[in-house]
């Protein structure tokens, strides 16, 4: 009865959402005022029906109800009540209603808060929104019923995949869907100015707040499965270019440099088309990864069960949504009043510089995961593009980035002194420098590529502090009056601030622990020892243990001053898999990694790894994403479109 | 200079539909599947054992009798190969089917229980419990089917069980070419 | 279809392999060393997306003997390489190798990052509202002043 009635609210919802995407488009251009009105009410109702249906859904998962087919395949009695939550997203189609709900939940906030918007504006901007979310619910209706049932319902579920219980993997696709979802609004509000045909500075201010919530959501999300990878995987990588992780890295590019394009619409209204092909894009490599994922045209570590009819759905879906905004985008944008020209040497120029970069970057990942499937279709020939060819192309793109970076925020608008600023940044750049020196002398022949890795985070962290510290006018003010322009500055100062130093952290962390990383690969008998980076690692024994569902081969490290390491491969039998459980010593300078293989014959294959200042790989990230949140939180945001608590707090995610 | 910037505009939407184009090729192929990067070449050296001795094994000259005959890859414990199984055992009642088996990553025992159970089809089977004919193969999983010509050149590879269709749309009028004709 | 390619991944391959491939190591580190750089240029055929170095897959632990077996032979990255390109195709690597089919994708970075300097550049050089005359250093020093507390 319960799912009867999940289903029915979506066929509501859907109904609602073609009527809240039609309408009020219709009523914008004739201004007719009651029916742009209407907008607001859908969109609050729309996502009222979905949030009923995704409790339904909730509900049938919490009390097990086997007779509804997406429950029997994904959960089971005997789930901790957490992941029996957790696995209503755990799914393809679950997951298409926690779209929805977030979706729908973006649209009603619009709709709730953006009374300060012009009333066309806003509704065209819901109805491209009701637009999106009619293609959502009618993906599910069609093709991916949540609330399909079974007759007879069976007893018991088949869901009880070991991996997927998993905190890291209950958690971070949700903040990674808010993201994806989130763009929506960028994307929403681009049409909209499109269809008015004007874009001003005020759609910058407008659209910033939805941006950095999204931005900061994605942030959590790929630095929680980098995390996920790298402890639960066990291969002790965080980062494998698998089109997966590509798939959520290219929106998260785009966003990226959204974000910063528009700050140049908002100061210098100017750089106008760009800005809202970024959002356009931004939201469609959103979907595009959706595609990807789902439709089996690549392969992939994390895919969900693939289906060509379901990716037939997305791709047509695709091809409407940014079929249908490229088109507008074609024919109104060469008609936008030009922006104004500007300085070589400006901030403006240093954010177009940064958009260059990061757009190059976006195009590179999507060049990289398309181009097996291009060669494919063109010429019939397999090729891979690994990890080699991402790190051969991406990190000198990152690192001309990452030097701009420390220099850019020193730039005044308008008209801004090169000179000056290097003049500024000489101490940093020498101590950059000297950093590097040091660092070739003490290596030898060692890792050079982190070497300068270091030396340009530290250029670019000295860089972001001098600002912060020109702001405060630390050298003219002295320290207490300097300290009380800081505790003034904007929130936004503070946020960009953090997020750039959280870049710096992350490029340390994966500097240090690629490059400095130490492994040993051997087998041992009990008794044996292993060196690894000043700890002595001894095999204690290993034992066959078994759990609920698995059988285990479990190896015991004694390591002095550490608890006992146990690493584990483990067997299941349903769905017959093999996995590594590594056991993992955070220290404050890096992590101990320990894996085993099968134990045979008294000896057991043993792999360990030292990874220096792990980490500050993903605490780089969440600072990122803390940044976001702290500049989310500005004043100066809360006018037109106010603050909203889009991204729990990232702590979650390691919870 | 305007004319530029409709170009530039235009330029998103065309890059749009090309990709859409592609993936919509694309679709309901499975990237799994690999073509074997030994067509049209000679088959590689193979110089196996047969199951217990004074079995026959796999050789060079098995494959190079002057017409087509097929090379099945099983093993014991693939589940794939008991499915394609009577797929085979009906396939080698037409007389112009020469089937020869390579029993890939499996013990010599295990596969002869399995074809005692299952009934052998197989002409001859070479085993390979340690993979170095299957990597010389680029053999990647079980079950396999190769057609050979005449004079040793692999014709065509098919990852996977077998399907009726595959049979005989591929399989047979490679290996009776005369007939097709 | 769905099924079909489902049960075929799970029949072919015996199930899905998440751990890692540990083997004995080669008693020269040297030799070791190679041999490991090596194997994570090698996709595993049989998992998705992992490098025959990070897999427990049967298959992968017979290409890494393999690659052993050829390092210990004394033979070059190169021709460790063309032998298994031979035998499975450029598939096999995860970096592809630099031919005309991938100029594209080699070059297609620093083509993308020079087209859009150039289109940068040309969109400086339009006719435009002149720029406004310089500020002096007086005046800018006043308009930071009047600025600085609300700039981002």
């Amino acid at each position: 009865m319960i799912a009867e009635l999940g289903q029915f609210l979506l066929v509501l919802a859907f109904g609602v959402a073609v009527l809240q995407g039609t309408v009020p488009l219709v009523a914008a251009m004739r201004r007719h005022a009651g029916g742009m009105a209407l907008a607001g009410s859908a969109a609050v109702l729309q996502f009222l029906l979905v949030a009923g249906a995704f409790a339904c859904l909730v509900h049938a998962y919490v009390t097990s109800d086997f007779s509804v087919a997406n429950v029997y395949h994904n959960s089971h009695s005997l789930k901790p009540m957490l992941y029996k939550i957790t696995g209503v997203w755990g799914n393809h189609e679950g997951s298409l209603v926690l779209w929805a709900l977030m979706l729908t939940l973006f649209g009603a906030a619009v709709a709730l808060f953006g009374g300060a918007l012009p009333a066309s504006f806003r509704a065209r901007a819901l109805a491209v929104q009701g637009l999106i979310g009619s293609g959502f619910l009618a993906f599910m209706l069609f093709t991916s019923n949540p609330f399909a049932r079974l007759d007879p319902a069976p007893l018991e579920g088949q869901g009880l995949n070991p991996l997927l219980q998993d905190p890291g993997l209950a958690f971070h696709p949700p903040f990674l869907y808010l993201g994806y979802v989130g763009v929506s609004i960028a994307f929403s509000f681009a049409v909209a100015a499109l269809l008015e045909g004007r874009v001003e500075p005020s759609w910058a201010r407008w659209v910033r707040p939805w941006t950095l919530a999204a931005w900061s959501s994605l942030t959590v999300g790929i630095t929680g499965g980098s995390w996920w990878a790298y402890y639960e995987l066990g291969w002790g990588g965080f980062w494998f270019w698998d089109p997966v992780e590509n798939a959520s890295l290219m929106p998260w590019l785009a966003t990226t440099a959204l974000l910063h394009s528009a700050i140049v619409v908002e100061k210098r209204d100017t750089l106008k088309s760009w800005t809202i092909l970024l959002a356009i894009l931004a939201f469609s490599l959103s979907l595009l990864g959706t595609f990807l994922v789902r439709s089996g045209v690549l392969t992939s570590v994390h895919a969900f069960a693939n289906d060509p009819a379901r990716g037939l759905f997305v791709l047509c879906f695709l091809a409407a949504v940014s079929g249908g905004a490229l088109t507008l985008f074609a024919w109104r944008a060469p008609r936008l009043a030009p922006g104004g020209l500007f300085a070589p040497v400006s901030r403006e120029a240093g954010l177009v510089l940064n958009n260059l970069l990061l757009a190059t970057l976006t195009a590179t990942v999507l060049l990289g995961t398309l181009y097996p499937l291009g060669l494919d279709a063109v010429t019939g020939d397999k090729i891979s593009v690994g990890p080699p060819f991402f790190n051969a192309t991406v990190l000198p793109l990152a690192g001309i980035l990452v030097l701009a970076l420390g220099i850019g925020p020193l730039l005044p608008w308008k008209r801004g002194d090169l000179a000056g600023v290097l003049a500024r940044l000489k101490f940093v750049a020498v101590a950059a420098a000297l950093a590097l020196l040091v660092g070739l002398w003490l290596a030898g022949t060692g890792p050079l590529l982190s070497l300068i890795a270091f030396a340009a985070a530290l250029f670019m962290a000295g860089g972001v502090l001098s600002e912060l510290a020109q702001r405060a006018r630390l050298g003219s003010l002295g320290p207490a009056a300097a300290w009380a322009r800081l505790r003034a500055l904007p929130r936004g100062a503070w946020g960009m601030t953090f997020a750039h130093l959280g870049l710096a952290v992350t490029i340390v962390g994966i500097a240090a622990a690629t490059g400095f990383g130490e492994e040993r690969l051997l087998q041992m008998k009990p008794g044996d020892r292993v060196s690894l980076a000043g700890y002595q690692l001894t095999l204690e024994g290993t034992s066959r243990v078994a759990g609920p569902n698995y059988v285990a081969d479990r190896a015991r490290f004694l390591v002095p001053g550490l608890p006992a390491m146990e690493p584990e491969l483990r067997r299941y039998d349903a769905p017959p898999m093999e996995t590594n459980e590594a056991a993992i010593a955070n220290r404050p300078l890096g992590d101990l990694y320990v894996v085993v293989g099968a134990a045979a014959g008294g000896t057991v294959a043993v792999r360990a790894y030292w990874k220096p200042l792990a980490l500050w790989i993903w605490g780089g990230g969440l600072m990122m994403a803390l940044g976001g949140l702290i500049s989310l939180s500005d004043r100066r945001l809360r006018i037109g479109a106010p603050l909203r608590r889009a991204a729990l707090p990232p702590a979650t995610v390691q919870s | 200079m305007t004319r530029t910037r409709f170009l530039f505009a235009a330029l998103p939407l065309v890059i749009g539909l090309a990709l859409t184009v592609l993936f919509y090729l694309q679709l309901g192929r499975d990237p799994a599947i690999l073509p074997s990067a030994l067509l049209g070449k000679p088959a590689p050296h193979l110089a196996l054992p047969g199951l217990a001795a004074g079995q026959p094994g796999l050789s060079d000259a098995d494959l190079r009798q002057g017409r087509p005959v097929l090379v099945n890859v099983f093993a014991s414990w693939c589940g794939a190969c008991i499915v394609e199984h009577p797929l085979l055992s009906e396939l080698v009642k037409d007389p112009a089917v020469i089937l020869y088996g390579l029993a890939w990553r499996d013990r010599p025992e295990a596969t002869a229980a399995f074809l005692a159970e299952h009934g052998n089809p197989y002409r001859a089977v070479g085993s390979d419990p340690d993979n170095r004919a299957g990597i010389d193969w680029g053999v990647y999983g079980a079950p396999e089917t190769y057609v050979i010509g005449g004079d040793g050149t692999i014709l065509f590879k098919w990852v996977g069980a077998l399907t009726p269709a595959v049979i005989a749309d591929e399989i047979l009028p490679r290996l009776k070419p005369g007939a097709a004709s | 279809m769905r099924r079909l390619a489902l049960t075929a991944v799970l029949l072919l391959w015996g199930g899905t392999v998440l751990a890692i491939g540990v083997d004995p190591p080669l008693p020269d580190p040297a030799q070791e060393a190679r041999a490991q750089a090596l194997a994570r240029e090698v996709r595993c055929l049989v998992c998705q997306n992992q490098s025959i170095a990070d897999s427990s897959a049967d298959l992968a632990g017979d290409l890494r003997r393999l690659i052993r077996a050829h390092v210990v032979a004394g033979d070059s990255d190169a021709a460790i390489r063309a032998f298994l390109v031979a035998r499975y195709g450029d598939w096999v690597l995860l970096k592809p190798p630099f031919e005309p089919e991938t100029l594209l994708l080699w070059l297609g970075p620093a083509l993308l990052l020079g087209l859009g300097g150039v289109v940068l550049w040309r969109r400086q050089r339009r006719p435009g509202p002149p720029p406004a005359a310089p500020l002096t250093p007086d005046e800018q020093a006043r308009l930071a002043a009047l600025l600085d507390p609300d700039r981002p």
